[in-house]
């Protein structure tokens, strides 16, 4: 690793002032930039650690609506259980150990194209709560490894509306832990929203047919006449194009089969 | 250089780290508590976990100056007070729950951290919670049956293999 300095804000004030030194990056949990540190790949000037903030920490519920602080572990996140399928996503990103320190914000903000929360804030319609603005979800991502974020910008929180049903499937790549393909499917009473993670090489993706059809039929038997198209799929030495755009049928099925 | 200051095994230690010191090293390096390992670097494999204020971290994966003021738990504290093996050592030793070695100091903080949040796991419960654990040698059996024993739960039907 090239050498930085770290600063630890107590506050989001403080931590926005920190993030305004040149080359400074945030650090969240440290589990997807420390490695990146170590690789070189990075060379921030300050790292501003957001452990501290404690604006950012924890989950609180209004009626239907779950806040989660940006830097909130994805153990305590698995802890909760407002958000039945939220949870349970939480409970299987990674391992133990990397739970105990990975942040929902630092999820978000890297937006790996095989990460777990992204189909979660696509598929709920979340928003992402910054030092600057509120982000729609279907505004927030743009790509694989890309945000609407802007230099300096932190995601303070995310704001989950919580579904009638709703139900997180992956297909684990078992040496990475990552999703192969992951599909969250969220049912709420003007629709059904459907995301997929880890198939495509634009990113966290909605697949609209899926959601039409099950908006009209919420059944795993409505997505029979389906199919998804392989163009664009990301392949690799894990699957091919043709086999994620398969998968994603088979969890989307598996998904609604189980949601509740 | 800043100086950070946490509880370490019980004792208040104290040193000057670099922006990137790794917890990993500052243990090592710094105070010489050489039983954390170091296996993959790249947060793969769980050589190096210890706790931090209570909770299983990967501390190549943590910076030393994020754990200023914590309290952190090493392979080298989690024997009893008289020196003898505790319960989950003396488990891992009694089953053959080692070979090299090299995972055990991980394999050992990360069972005393699943003890303490589930203290009678069932086989698959404990196999999923040591998914961050590699263990090159034993083939994961006798690991999984020492946590079982350390855990109060009969194991004499289970082969030793
Ligand atoms: C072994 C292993 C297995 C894993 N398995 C999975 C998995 O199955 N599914 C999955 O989804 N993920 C997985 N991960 C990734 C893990 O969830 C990371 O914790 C997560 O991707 C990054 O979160 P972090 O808090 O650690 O962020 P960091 O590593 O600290 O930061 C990542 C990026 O986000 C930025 N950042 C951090 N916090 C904020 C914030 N609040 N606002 C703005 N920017 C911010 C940083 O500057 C950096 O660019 C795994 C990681 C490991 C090491
Ligand atoms: S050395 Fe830390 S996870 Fe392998
Ligand atoms: S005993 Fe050798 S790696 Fe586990």
């Amino acid at each position: 690793m090239y050498n930085f300095d770290v600063e630890k804000p107590g506050t989001v004030a403080d931590a926005v002032a920190a993030m305004r030194t040149e080359d400074a990056q945030a650090l969240g949990g440290g589990q997807t930039l420390i490695p990146t540190l170590k690789q070189r790949l990075a060379s921030p000037s300050t790292l501003v650690s957001l452990k501290g903030v404690a604006e950012m920490q924890g989950i609180t519920r209004d009626g239907d609506s779950l806040r989660i602080g940006g830097a909130t572990t994805h153990a305590t996140v698995a802890a909760d259980g407002n958000y039945a399928a939220l949870s349970a996503l939480a409970s299987h990103i990674g391992d133990p150990a990397v739970r105990n320190r990975g942040t929902i914000g630092g999820s978000l903000a890297n937006n790996d194209p095989a990460a777990c929360y992204p189909a979660a804030a696509l598929a709920s319609g979340a928003t992402i709560v910054t030092t600057s603005r509120e982000i729609a979800a279907d505004d927030y991502f743009q790509g694989m490894f890309d945000t609407a974020l802007e230099e300096g910008e932190i995601i303070t929180a995310v704001n989950f509306p919580i579904p009638q049903a709703a139900n997180y499937q992956k297909f684990v790549q078992p040496a990475s832990r990552f999703a192969l393909v992951g599909v969250f499917v969220a049912k709420y009473a003007d629709g059904v929203r459907v995301a997929v993670t880890g198939a495509s090489n634009e990113g966290v993706f909605r697949w609209t047919e899926a959601e039409a059809a099950l908006s009209a039929n919420f059944a795993a038997s409505a997505l029979e006449g389906l199919s998804v198209s392989a163009d664009n799929m990301i392949a690799d030495l894990h699957g091919s194009a043709t086999y994620r755009a398969h998968l994603v049928k088979v969890m989307t099925g598996r998904a609604v089969a189980a949601a509740s | 250089m800043t100086k950070v200051t946490m509880t370490v095994n019980g004792k208040t230690v104290s040193g000057d780290v670099e922006g990137r010191t790794l917890l990993a090293s500052f243990l090592r390096d710094d105070q010489g508590l050489t039983g954390t390992h170091i296996g993959c670097d790249t947060s793969q494999c769980g050589a190096c976990v210890v706790h931090v204020d209570g909770v299983a971290v990967k501390s190549c994966t943590m910076l030393a100056a994020e754990a200023d003021g914590a309290t952190v738990d090493t392979i080298e504290g989690q024997a009893n007070a008289d020196g003898s093996l505790n319960v989950i050592q003396q488990a891992f030793q009694d089953h053959h729950g080692l070979q090299c070695g090299f995972c055990t100091p991980g394999m050992v903080m990360s069972a005393a951290a699943l003890l303490k949040e589930n203290p009678k796991p069932s086989e698959q419960e404990i196999r999923e919670y040591l998914e961050g654990n590699i263990c090159r040698c034993t083939g994961y059996h006798n690991i999984v049956k020492a946590i079982m024993a350390a855990s109060g739960q009969d194991v004499t039907a289970i082969a030793a293999e």
